[in-house]
């Protein structure tokens, strides 16, 4: 009560005279049905309550990860840029700059839950299922080593995680801790010197072109729902890969094919988000694409690539045919190390299509 | 009617000729070259021809001249501008009502667009009768009317490890105040069925974004003072407020005034949301940290002169302001002071303090020309007397992030420019 003062005795004295059950209604609205306060409330609370029925696991949860959080959060939601990061920090939040994740910092497990199914992903929030979602949650709480690998996310099984920090909050403390000493009012002797200690640090607050769109049209790219529904008719004749495509590289203008490299156009949807092409094109999350077939790699100027990249290129690797239809299908696996955060294109189809448009990008 | 309008094209006519009859003057009395400003001495252009007619701007903007009155991100803070925050240019404002076009945003899935005819506000939970309303519902219920500060829980928390950004509107620019009419939410909540007994129990809110945003409020704050707000300074909300409706949440953290407010539920107990567990919590030094720190203590910022807005005129007359709020009460007292704090003067307000909303602070003074460590040190109904960034370190720590009340400094030089400092 002492938190709110006159105003709310006032008005618990009005209420008083006028209790809400004898309150007169005005006889507006119309009652929700039971479909409707289910499609909305979806709240779930630390103990469980309201969970709904479903199940998923880490195993799944790291495909559905890479798939649809990984983007932003990292491949072992370590984080990407700015974008939040979910695992590690453990034991960091009395230091200075306190990582603050799921595993180190978030109270309860059916935060994470809920938040991940209302809000998650990014941009195309509200369409993972139940078991997606504990699937996903399942993962998080794996990379924070929290379950084993095997472990299976559940309602039945949701409340026997409890997450490190269940029982690092106080309920806010400032009547006690500060209101008390915040009384000074010194008007005149109230110290005798003055001295710079600190100047901004941060002068330069110009706005910069940022990747929110962008993400946002990758992350529905690359939402396997939004794939075509069935596949397309077998083609006949796929065109064959060059054969070799460093000479034929060199050899300007290379030989295109028009289809293929408009087919590519639209693969290449799943990658815009992070890499530009054409004029006036900027580095984003990932390096331009210009002229991509036939250079080496690791060598886009101005770019900070990872460490392997760079070594590869100096040990003579070259974007071509062959290494991009490698690197593309699997780059985790195809080149270990390296700081591209994306699953893998699985269709060969969809390979030659995006090598055919780099090699029309590299005219 | 008609008489009034007849009566208009003579006088205009009448302009005309004068006008031409005076630029003939000028021609010939060139003989004589008149002392001062050409300003003055010469007939301008817009005191010769004519300005836009009505129908030029059916809603206007402002004008071209004061185009850098704008609200401002600041890029690195935030991962994309979706998810994101910008800020109030409060240091080239006066007076204590932001217009609506310039007051901060704060984003969690983006600002979405919905039609009044698309809206629909559910309350279920605890009540007798889950309800729907559709907007035209929500504009039969009784109004009310009041104008509250919207303070983001974040604003100048950037600020905790050190001066970092230069200009008010970067530290202290997460704040606006609106004259909201709507309904309060006792008036709604009744018209569901209030549970007999009402201590102890929640109202969860929640946004119709993709964030959702959704907030655990002690039904009594509910019930004292929150309100539903349709309009913001007399017109509609704007779609980045939360057009068409949000909450108003008086004195308490920005983020817990809902946006887009779709549904109010009276629970148990909190849902302990993302937004009141990883987000809006503090942080101390030992590692524990304050949840539900929903009030916003008193704080006050001199918006000029300041390091976007610095003195250009040199010394002599200067007219130092700034704004002063508190969510526990009305503002009592602003304190200024020059020298960094070794003596203060009380400045002016400009018009008594009223509870949650800004209000405005003057001091004027003859400056000498000299460099100044220039504060101010509100003062709220409570006795509060905002502290130094000091004293709030020493109880907090520097991982804060959230509720930096602290005093600001900024260092106004002999040349007048300003900046932020951080001082003894």
């Amino acid at each position: 009560m002492s938190k709110f003062p006159k105003l709310a005795i006032a008005t618990a004295l009005v209420t008083l005279t006028a209790t809400p059950i004898f309150a007169e209604k005005m006889g507006l609205g119309r009652p929700a049905t039971t479909d409707e306060v289910a499609a909305w409330d979806l709240d779930v609370f630390p103990d469980g309550s309201n969970l709904p029925v479903g199940s998923g696991d880490v195993l799944v949860g790291e495909e559905l990860f890479a798939d649809y959080c990984a983007v932003c959060h990292g491949d072992f939601a370590e984080g990407v840029d700015n974008w939040p990061k979910l695992a590690g920090g453990a034991d960091t939040l009395d230091h200075e700059d306190p990582l603050k994740t799921v595993g180190s910092y978030w109270p309860y497990l059916s935060t994470t839950f809920d938040y991940v199914r209302r809000s998650m992903p990014f941009g195309n929030a509200q369409t993972l299922s139940n078991d997606e979602v504990y699937a996903i949650v399942a993962y998080i709480i794996y990379s924070n080593d929290l379950v084993d690998e095997d472990f299976v996310l559940s309602n039945e099984t949701f409340t026997g995680v409890e997450l490190p920090n269940a029982g690092g909050f106080i309920v806010d403390d400032r009547a006690e801790t500060e209101y008390p000493i915040f009384t000074d009012r010194c008007m005149a002797d109230c110290k005798d010197s003055v001295e710079i200690t600190m100047r901004a640090a941060v002068l330069d607050v110009t706005p910069e072109e940022t990747k929110a769109r962008a993400i946002q049209e990758m992350v529905e790219a690359t939402n396997p729902r939004n794939a075509p529904a069935a596949p397309a008719p077998e083609v006949a004749a796929e065109p064959e890969a060059p054969a070799d495509p460093v000479v034929e590289a060199a050899a300007a203008p290379m030989a295109l094919d028009a289809d293929l490299v408009a087919k590519g156009e639209k693969v290449f949807k799943k990658c815009k988000a992070c890499h530009k092409v054409g004029d006036g094109a900027k580095h984003g999350t990932g390096p331009i694409l210009n002229g991509v077939f036939g250079r080496a790699t690791g060598t886009a100027e101005g770019f900070g690539f990872s460490k392997p990249m760079i070594a590869a290129g100096e040990g003579g690797m070259v974007w071509d045919a062959e290494t991009l239809a490698g690197y593309l299908a699997n780059p985790r696996k195809y080149l270990k190390g390296n700081k591209m955060s994306f699953a893998g294109l699985k269709k060969e189809k969809d390979l030659a299509a995006i090598i055919e448009y780099l090699k029309s990008v590299s005219q | 009617m008609s008489d009034e309008f007849e009566g208009v094209k003579p006088s205009r006519r009448g302009f005309l000729t004068g006008a031409a009859a005076a630029g003939a003057a000028l021609g010939t009395a060139g003989m004589a070259k008149a002392e001062g400003e050409r300003l003055i001495t010469e007939v301008q252009d817009w005191a010769t021809g004519l300005g836009d007619g009505v129908d030029v701007t059916p809603y206007g903007m402002p004008i071209e001249f004061e185009g850098d009155v704008v609200r401002r991100n600041v890029e690195w803070l935030t991962a994309d501008t979706i998810s994101s925050i910008n800020f109030t240019p409060i240091h080239a404002l006066d007076g204590t009502i932001t217009p609506q076009g310039c007051a901060f945003e704060r984003h969690h899935s983006g600002a979405i667009e919905m039609k009044k005819s698309d809206y629909r506000l559910m309350i279920n939970g605890l009540v007798d009768t889950p309800l729907v309303f559709t907007y035209e519902d929500l504009e039969r219920f009784p109004r009310m009317q009041k104008t509250f500060f919207l303070e983001c829980a974040a604003n100048t928390g950037m600020e905790w490890a050190g001066a970092q950004l230069n200009g008010a509107q970067f530290t202290h620019g997460m704040i606006h105040n609106m004259e909201y009419t709507g309904v309060s939410l006792r008036t709604l909540l009744e018209e569901a069925g209030l549970p007999d007994d009402i201590s102890g129990k929640w109202l969860y809110v929640e946004g119709a974004d993709a964030s959702s945003n959704g907030r655990s409020i002690p039904l009594e704050k509910a019930l004292d003072d929150c309100m539903i707000a349709f309009k913001a300074n007399g017109e509609a909300l704007r779609k980045e407020h939360g057009y068409p409706v949000r909450l108003v949440v008086p004195g308490w953290e920005g983020n817990l005034w809902v946006k887009w407010l779709r549904r109010m539920e009276i629970m148990d107990a909190p849902v302990e949301s993302r937004e009141e567990t990883s987000k809006y919590t503090d942080t101390l030094a030992d590692g524990t940290s304050r949840k539900w720190t929903w009030v916003m203590d008193a704080k006050s910022i001199v918006t000029s002169p300041s390091p976007q807005a610095p003195i250009k005129h040199g010394k002599g007359p200067l007219v130092i302001t700034g704004l002063a709020w508190s969510g526990r009460g009305a503002i009592t007292a602003v304190d200024v002071t020059i020298d960094g704090g070794k003596t203060w003067q009380q400045a002016r307000l400009a018009e008594p303090g009223k509870d949650m909303a800004l209000t405005r602070f003057y001091l004027d003074i003859d400056w000498d020309g000299q460099e100044m460590f220039l504060q101010s040190r509100a003062v709220d109904s409570t006795g509060y007397v905002q502290p130094t960034k000091g004293a709030l370190r020493e109880v907090r720590g520097l991982n804060s992030i959230y509720h930096n009340n602290c005093i600001q400094t900024w260092w106004v030089k002999a040349d007048g420019e300003a900046e932020n400092v951080e001082i003894s």
